[in-house]
């Protein structure tokens, strides 16, 4: 099991289209991917849960893989999440 | 650990705050325990708990009531002193200017409703064991049957939301897609509900997301559940064997509670709507007192096992 904390770093009028892309890139991995902020933890890989942890602009997420493919999970969400534009 | 504060508690109960001293958003408390002070007003401190709620009715008043002014002082003064989250005074009962003193001397705020005393603290006892409760996030979708509350987990893309949205087609009620906060309010109960930002919507994959009260009515949603029973569903794997009789008893591990579970495989063209459904259907069946395997082994062998 692998875990990163990442700041996530998003314009405003792009984050419901970024949490789309994530739970994309997240659920090509057979590991499970969590989120965590604060006390609320959800599965990358759910677009509810993902939204229900209302992250924004700035927020520090700890992420969370654990699985045969963990470390390229990790690596993907986590340098996703640093830099969504690119 | 959880705790939550002197103002959500002052909202939820429409306290009065005759003498609003401290900072009740900045007070937490974080024990569900209340103590009626009557000893420590007679001077006994052992074993008291200065970081519970202290409530004082009609016979704490009659008590101090008793007492000289300048005894009164004291002894307000002595658990005031212990450094207490707040006072609160059922029955509407008026404030001694002594303790008004005090109050203003430690800075710890003196609370009043009109509910007598061991009314108030029942419901209060409750509120904050609920509040207090250890909790954890699952992923998974809670669903209502017949009145038990069925907690579905499985992989991402098994099929739970398209599960849940035939439930409520059915007739049955949902409580939570995707994520389910679970609190565990006591030694046998286990709390779910959504977190708000996401409640009652459901997603589903080639549609989106869906507003399930909007779309079919209140009468297909609910806020709370108690966890009855658990549905593990998973993709069919030929290597492992599945119950096939039910005659044993699987059990799935949730906040240190033992919730029954079932595991159900996942193929294409089971209905799982139906599945769960009559899972819960025999689910209250055997509570009842009534399990057909058990019926069935004793018509075949002749025994009771």
């Amino acid at each position: 099991m692998l875990t990163k904390t990442v700041v996530f770093r998003c314009d405003e009028s792009l984050q419901m289209k970024v949490v789309a892309v994530l739970i994309q890139k997240a659920s090509v991995f057979r590991s499970s991917v969590w989120l965590s902020r604060g006390e609320r933890r959800a599965n990358a890989k759910s677009l509810l849960g993902v939204m229900s942890l209302g992250i924004e602009n700035q927020a520090e997420l700890q992420v969370t893989a654990d699985g045969e493919d963990e470390s390229e999970a990790i690596e993907a969400v986590t340098s996703y999440l640093a830099h969504p534009e690119s | 650990m959880n705790s939550v504060t002197l103002a959500s508690i002052i909202r939820e109960f429409k306290l009065e705050r005759v003498l609003p001293c401290g900072n009740p958003e900045e007070t937490r408390i974080g024990i569900a325990d209340l103590t009626r002070p009557g000893l420590q007003l007679a001077g006994y401190f052992d074993h008291f708990g200065p970081d519970r709620i202290q409530v004082i009715g009609n016979m704490e008043t009659a008590y101090l009531e008793r007492l000289t002014s300048r005894e009164r002082r004291t002894r307000i003064d002595a658990l005031f002193a212990t450094g207490i989250p707040c006072l609160i005074l059922t029955r509407n009962h008026a404030v001694f200017p002594e303790m008004e003193a005090v109050a203003r001397k430690y800075d710890i705020p003196v609370l009043r409703t009109t509910a007598p005393t061991s009314e108030f603290m029942a419901s209060l006892g409750k509120y904050l064991n609920v509040e207090l409760a250890p909790r954890t996030s699952l992923h998974g979708v809670l669903v209502e049957v017949y009145g038990e509350g069925i907690l579905i987990l499985g992989e991402s893309g098994v099929g739970k939301s398209e599960t849940a949205l035939e439930i409520v087609k059915r007739g049955h009620r949902l409580i939570a897609d995707d994520l389910v906060e679970v609190r565990r309010v006591s030694d046998t109960t286990l709390l779910g509900q959504a977190p708000e930002i996401i409640r009652h919507l459901i997603e589903i994959r080639g549609i989106g997301i869906l507003d399930v009260k909007e779309l079919y009515g209140v009468s297909s949603v609910k806020i709370q559940e108690n966890i009855n029973f658990v549905i593990n569903l998973e993709i069919w794997d030929e290597s492992k064997s599945y119950d096939r009789v039910g005659l044993t008893e699987e059990h799935t591990d949730i906040l240190g509670i033992d919730v029954p579970s079932l595991t159900i495989p996942v193929r294409p063209g089971r209905n799982l709507a139906v599945i769960v459904e009559v899972a819960a259907i025999n689910f209250r069946q055997k509570q009842m007192g009534y399990n057909a395997a058990k019926a069935l082994t004793e018509r075949v062998f002749g025994v009771k096992s």
